[in-house]
């Protein structure tokens, strides 16, 4: 946090009303984003109890599993759930564009992608947990599964593993998308709450955010999101409606007994379906960020390449190797930086974090020579004086590289800084002629502001020698196979098939 | 008895001392600078009634499916005698585990009383210390004094002589997946761990014998995968059991905060608690909510003094440890002046406020 995040919650505290922490969107929001809330039953690791699933807010899917300890029932679940989410799945592979490729040919990637959005971190842990538990099961053998089943796990662990990606939009928990948008004045820890997040942010009419909160906070009028059911509901209603479908003698009475049993766990997914509805509307009522494109470009990529391997492919491996392990991590580390600069580009409110520590400053033009040269080399070059002046603290010096952040590409020298004002010479952005091209230099008057930290991030990345991975990373691996990259692929043994997931 | 036991008694009033368990004086260990609660702890208070009494009722409670999956597993565990145990102690952990005696400490003859089973334990153990073989003890009853009220604590199994230290086993229903577990889970085990150690140690020092026999390594069985097959890890409980030592220690010495009560104060339930109560300091911190029943009085009592603790540490520290939202604000908007150490904290909060003001025009 920051002290202008902290400074934001304190004013949302004070006035009773959520405060923003952006000006724009900085997650993709597709026209058709699949809403997944999951429902487990408490004391087990990845027992499904029920799932409302849909991409219409009026026409929810309501799964649920009869008996949770019941096998063949979990697996039913898992199939119900597969049919649904692959053909969403499929439904995103409708179009695609042809990306140029060296040799000229081109290829194919999907112009859209898969975007599950679950409540909070839980829902995305439990589907971990699924996506674990069934990619491995087999369609012969003891205890075969629909084909659907193992697929479904591959996935779900597909979307799993994208969300750790920052900036990735496939998998999200409404409550982090959310709170990066905007500041309640509850701690963090009570933010983790969907309802009583949106309680801040949306109070019901003639309430205030804190009422709304705390309204949120009371199981009854409110269930939890999940993927943990309330205490309170497992003990009065979900144990004897269990009880009675156990006890039922016949298909008839099994039936009545599910009906009831499906009444009371759509009592509890409900609201929480409406609230995900609720929290889509408001984030779509955000402009999107200029670099959510670029990033969910990346997605589709990775949606792309993932989908070609699925038809023939193993399923992703138990744990990654220590080198796939320390490769990931470097490349989450990029995308996070990577996600930071951008997120500031894009966004005044989020410079304003970095203005504030000095990383980035932000001023009014007050002097300008567009078209001055540097002569001292061979053949003059043209190097424009900026002067800005401004009221942020300054913690750039003489000689340091600065980068304008209204103009890609567009570095500058800080030639001297003096009371409030930095005298600036441009080296680039600016065409290739000695004219710079029109527009192309801040005139007198403009509002500027140039960061320390640069845009681009075309270097590749710096991956230390895999015998000199260091142990923060996992320490040089044991032996390393050529080509054994990501997730080490390998058929399921007959134990994966065994495990009973009980 | 002494005079702060005494003190603490009246204190309680008629109400019958809250016997402390594993779990909850692990969790006096979350927010040990807390004087509120390291009073009401240390005198057995109720906090749970107390809290609903004044209307704020705790939200923990627990589903039977947890209990009954945790029940299951633990009996499986122990069947056909300890078969699953004594498997994974020499297959998994490597343990040299000879010809190994059960003894159940579960009851005395019938007798469920606390004093006599911990007496039955003492008298085991204290037989088994003598002899050279292995023993299983199955829910022994160890105790710890906390601020002269006893604790009785109920360890799943403790494992005597395997090598030749002493082990604490804790089954729990958790999954250990692809040899990980949820780490906040582990963690809250490893707490609770510690405690049976430093009971253990405690009653091995009594009967005459090194702490140290007892292994700072405490052995977690938990289901594998999916399945019911259990997997048996060690956890190494070092730090766990210094914060609770260091913790038990300063629960002792409440002697001041106990000096400075009126003399006629009590948390008797009647109309008098909340005032009673609002009189010991308290240290309010959003995860009160996880370990503490008072959690929604002490909410809600630092939100109409409008406390920054409120927002939690995080932005406690980032505006500088200033400690009301109107000080902040204040601040930040310079109608207040600062104090000489608040100078830095409130040019930063005023640079703040600009840089968002400037920021959220450019979007209206
Ligand atoms: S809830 Fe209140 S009494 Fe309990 S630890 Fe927190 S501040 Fe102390």
């Amino acid at each position: 946090m920051s002290t202008l995040t902290a400074l934001a919650r304190i004013e949302a505290a004070r006035t009773g009303s959520a405060q923003p922490l952006a000006t724009v969107r900085h997650c993709h929001l597709g026209e058709q984003p699949l809403v997944l809330i999951p429902l487990k039953l408490s004391g087990e690791a990845a027992a499904p109890l029920a799932a409302m699933v849909g991409t219409a807010r009026k026409d929810p899917a309501l799964l649920v599993v009869a008996q949770p300890r019941n096998r063949d029932l979990r697996f039913g679940f898992a199939a119900e759930l597969a049919a649904l989410v692959l053909s969403y799945v499929e439904s995103r592979q409708a179009g695609t564009e042809t990306v140029p490729t060296k040799d000229g040919e081109g290829r194919q990637r999907y112009s859209d992608a898969p975007q599950v959005l679950v409540p909070n971190p839980g829902g995305i842990t439990f589907l971990r947990l699924l996506g674990r538990s069934t990619r491995f099961r087999r369609i012969d053998g003891p205890y075969p599964v629909e084909a659907s089943v193992p697929l479904l796990g591959r996935w779900l662990t597909w979307l799993c593993d994208r969300a750790e990606q920052p900036g990735s939009s496939v998998l999200m928990p409404m409550t982090s998308m959310l709170a990066g948008h905007w500041a309640t004045g509850q701690s963090t820890f009570e933010d983790a709450n969907l309802g009583a997040l949106l309680g801040w942010l949306d109070p019901p009419e003639g309430m205030t955010g804190p009422q709304a909160a705390l309204r949120a906070e009371d199981p009854l009028l409110c269930p939890p999101a999940g993927p943990t059911t309330d205490p309170g509901f497992d003990n009065e209603e979900l144990a004897p409606l269990l009880a009675a479908y156990d006890r039922a003698p016949a298909d008839q009475a099994r039936m009545a007994a599910t009906d009831r049993l499906r009444r009371a766990l759509r009592r509890q997914l409900e609201p929480t379906w409406e609230l995900m509805w609720r929290s889509i509307e408001l984030l779509r009522a955000l402009p999107e960020g200029a670099h959510v494109t670029g990033r969910w470009e990346g997605d589709r990529e990775s949606f792309t390449h993932f989908a070609e391997g699925v038809p023939e492919g193993f399923p992703q491996a138990k744990r990654d190797s220590a080198v796939a392990a320390a490769r990931r991590l470097i490349r989450l580390e990029r995308a996070q930086d990577e996600l930071d600069v951008q997120r500031a580009l894009d966004d005044p409110l989020v410079m304003a974090e970095h203005r504030l520590t000095g990383e980035a400053f932000a001023g009014i033009v007050v002097a300008a020579q567009p078209d001055r040269l540097d002569t001292t080399g061979k053949t003059p070059k043209l190097r424009p004086y900026l002067q800005v002046r401004t009221s942020d603290p300054l913690r750039v010096a003489d000689g340091d590289t600065v980068h304008n952040a209204g103009r890609k590409g567009q570095k500058a020298l800080v030639v001297d800084v003096n009371a409030g004002t930095v005298l600036l010479e441009l080296s680039s952005g600016m065409g290739r002629k000695r004219v710079a091209e029109p527009g192309s230099v801040p005139e007198v008057g403009d509002r500027v502001c140039f960061t320390t930290f640069a845009a681009d991030f075309h270097r590749s990345p710096v991956l230390p020698p895999l015998e000199q991975t260091p142990w923060t990373h996992g320490g040089p691996p044991e032996a390393y196979v050529p080509g054994d990259d990501e997730a080490v692929a390998y058929p399921p043994t007959a134990a994966d098939a065994l495990e009973v997931w009980e | 008895m002494t005079d702060l036991a005494a003190r603490l008694d009246r204190l309680r009033g008629d109400a019958p001392a809250r016997n402390h368990d594993a779990r909850t004086i692990a969790a006096l260990t979350t927010n040990p600078g807390c004087g509120r609660r390291g009073l009401m702890d240390a005198a057995g208070i109720d906090k749970d009634a107390v809290a609903r009494y004044l209307g704020f009722p705790a939200p923990f409670g627990q589903s039977q499916f947890a209990i009954a999956r945790g029940n299951a597993f633990e009996k499986q565990v122990k069947d056909d005698g300890f078969a699953e145990l004594f498997t994974l102690l020499r297959e998994r952990l490597g343990l040299p585990v000879p010809q190994v005696a059960i003894e159940s400490l579960d009851e005395v003859g019938g007798n469920h009383g606390s004093e006599l089973r911990h007496a039955q334990t003492r008298r085991a153990l204290a037989r088994a210390l003598a002899g050279d073989g292995s023993t299983l003890f199955d829910h022994p009853l160890l105790r710890l004094d906390i601020a002269g009220q006893p604790a009785y604590l109920e360890p799943d199994v403790l494992a005597f002589r395997l090598g030749d230290k002493f082990y604490v086993i804790e089954i729990k229903s958790f999954a250990i997946i692809d040899g990980q577990a949820d780490p906040e889970q582990v963690a809250a085990a490893a707490r609770q761990s510690a405690v049976y150690v430093l009971a253990l140690r405690r009653l091995l020092t009594q009967l005459g014998h090194p702490a140290t026999a007892v292994s700072h390594e405490v052995i977690l069985v938990c289901p594998e995968n999916f399945s019911n097959q259990p997997a048996a890890a060690f956890v190494d409980v070092r730090k766990q059991l210094s914060v609770i030592e260091r913790q038990l220690s300063r629960i002792s010495r409440i002697d001041d905060l106990v000096a400075a009560l009126p003399e006629e104060m009590t948390f008797e339930l009647g109309d008098g608690l909340a005032s009673a109560i609002r009189a010991v300091e308290a240290r309010y911190a959003p995860d009160c909510v996880s370990s503490c029943e008072l959690a929604f009085f002490c909410r809600d009592e630092a939100r109409a003094c409008g406390s920054t603790d409120l927002l939690g540490i995080a932005v406690r520290d980032d505006v500088g440890g200033v400690e009301t939202l109107a000080t902040a604000l204040g601040l930040a908007d310079g109608s207040l002046a600062p104090s000489p150490e608040q100078v830095e904290i409130a040019a930063k909060l005023r640079l703040a406020r600009l840089l968002r003001a400037q920021a959220l025009e450019g979007v209206a």
